[in-house]
């Protein structure tokens, strides 16, 4: 188990006021809230900032705490002394809502005793399991069509001994055909189990769709680069498009230009209503390394007067 | 480990997917008259003429959890949680233009 520096967690000095460390939670719990920051590790780091704060806000943990001495530094192995909270009472100095079971072993190894005797007298018999929520990737294929995800989930639970043990379950779980990013599932009953009387919690799925290497996806429409050449964006042509419905058959208009965008509506994820796909023309240069090529080149060199840079009045 | 093999359905939170105000409350573990005051914050926005036939989208559960989590981690009330709630949409879809403008231009 490793020894956690609270205070360098918190950023604050070993005598900090309570009020400083207050300040100091405060805009760290903003910083990393997990609704709000899209930071890398935020709501990893949100954890330990608000297991810090559980610590060092309530001046009975903090100081049986600082009792255990400076010479620990973060990341070192730890084994709590034996006895080293005799003197203290923990008599619920404030335990906020926060997520007990997501505290550290550091944290439980200290605290944890005393920590769940308090919850648990605090609260009524017969309560609600947690939510749980988990987060599902899956490929714009299984959007399209829907598909069947097998998702393994680690929950941490008491054991009869009232230990912290974690479990895995394996769900399958239907994705309905049409979901976008960011949506979420809701099954009910999913979640943690309940005590006493109460029901279990629900399991909330969010879903992502993983990137794809051809399409970008916005809501429900599809966005697509096609390449075309020169000749069939100024003559017209009609060309093959991949979709993740299929191939279809588009016709480009002539006097096209690069980035000119075409919509082929319905074609995007299904739904009520269904996403469009939007294909963005990117016209594409024949490479000049023959003769050939480069004689047809000179050619429109020589035939065409085409200044590319008229726009600039050079 | 357990392994179940039977297939599970969920709902859905779409916009086609809509609870009442028992449903959602039930869902939020929260009173009714909490989730009455989002509505009059203006956080959520059912459909229905009156309360006793109000309809709310499946994204209005993620926004009341939401809303629940800045109150209690963060202190916020429901008028800065609103803010918040828009602020972070609005990101949400600036991020997203990035992404594309940013995916887009090493090619060009």
């Amino acid at each position: 188990m490793e020894y956690k520096d609270y205070y360098k967690i918190m950023g604050v000095k070993k005598e900090a006021t309570q009020d400083e460390i207050k300040r100091a939670y405060r805009k760290l719990a903003r910083k990393y809230h997990p609704d709000v920051s899209k930071e890398e590790g935020a709501e990893e780091k949100f954890k330990q900032v608000g297991e810090a704060y559980e610590v060092l806000k309530d001046p009975e943990k903090r100081a049986a705490y600082d009792q255990l001495g400076s010479n620990w530094k973060a990341g070192q192995d730890f084994k709590p002394p034996p006895d080293w909270d005799a003197g203290f009472e923990f008599s619920g100095g404030g335990f906020t809502d926060g997520d007990a079971s997501a505290y550290s072993d550091f944290f439980e190894s200290l605290f944890g005793h005393d920590f769940s005797r308090a919850r648990s007298s605090q609260r009524p018999f017969h309560a609600r399991g947690e939510d749980h929520h988990a987060k599902v990737s899956i490929d714009l294929e299984d959007a399209f069509h829907g598909a069947t995800r097998s998702i393994t989930l680690r929950t941490p639970e008491l054991d009869e001994k009232g230990r912290l043990i974690t479990r895995e379950r394996t769900l399958n779980v239907r994705i309905p055909k049409g979901v976008k990013s960011g949506q979420r599932i809701r099954l009910a009953g999913q979640g943690a189990a309940g005590s006493g009387k109460g029901g279990s919690g629900d399991l909330y799925l969010q879903i992502e769709i993983k990137p794809h290497p051809l399409y970008r996806v916005e809501g429900r429409d599809i966005y697509l680069d096609l390449p075309v050449a020169p000749w069939e964006a100024a003559l017209g042509a009609k060309v093959k498009v991949p979709t993740p419905g299929g191939v279809v058959d588009l016709k480009i208009p002539a006097g096209s230009v690069s980035g000119h965008k075409l919509r082929l509506k319905g074609r995007g994820i299904p739904g009520k209503p269904a996403g469009d796909l939007y294909v963005i023309l990117q016209i594409t240069l024949p490479p000049a390394e023959s003769d050939q090529a480069r004689a047809l080149y000179r050619k429109m060199e020589q035939e065409l007067a085409f200044n590319p840079r008229a726009k600039l009045g050079v | 480990m357990n392994i179940r093999e039977e297939i599970l359905t969920g709902l859905l939170l779409d916009e086609e997917s809509t609870l009442t105000l028992g449903e959602l409350s039930r869902a939020c573990t929260a009173h009714a008259e909490w989730i009455i005051e989002l509505v009059d914050e203006g956080i959520l926005e059912p459909i229905g003429s009156d309360i006793a036939h109000w309809r709310f989208s499946g994204a209005s559960l993620h926004r009341a959890h939401t809303t629940m989590r800045l109150q209690r981690d963060l202190g916020i009330n429901l008028a800065g949680a609103a803010l918040v709630l828009d602020l972070v949409e609005e990101i949400e879809t600036l991020r997203s233009q990035l992404q594309v403008l940013n995916r887009r231009s090493p090619g060009n």
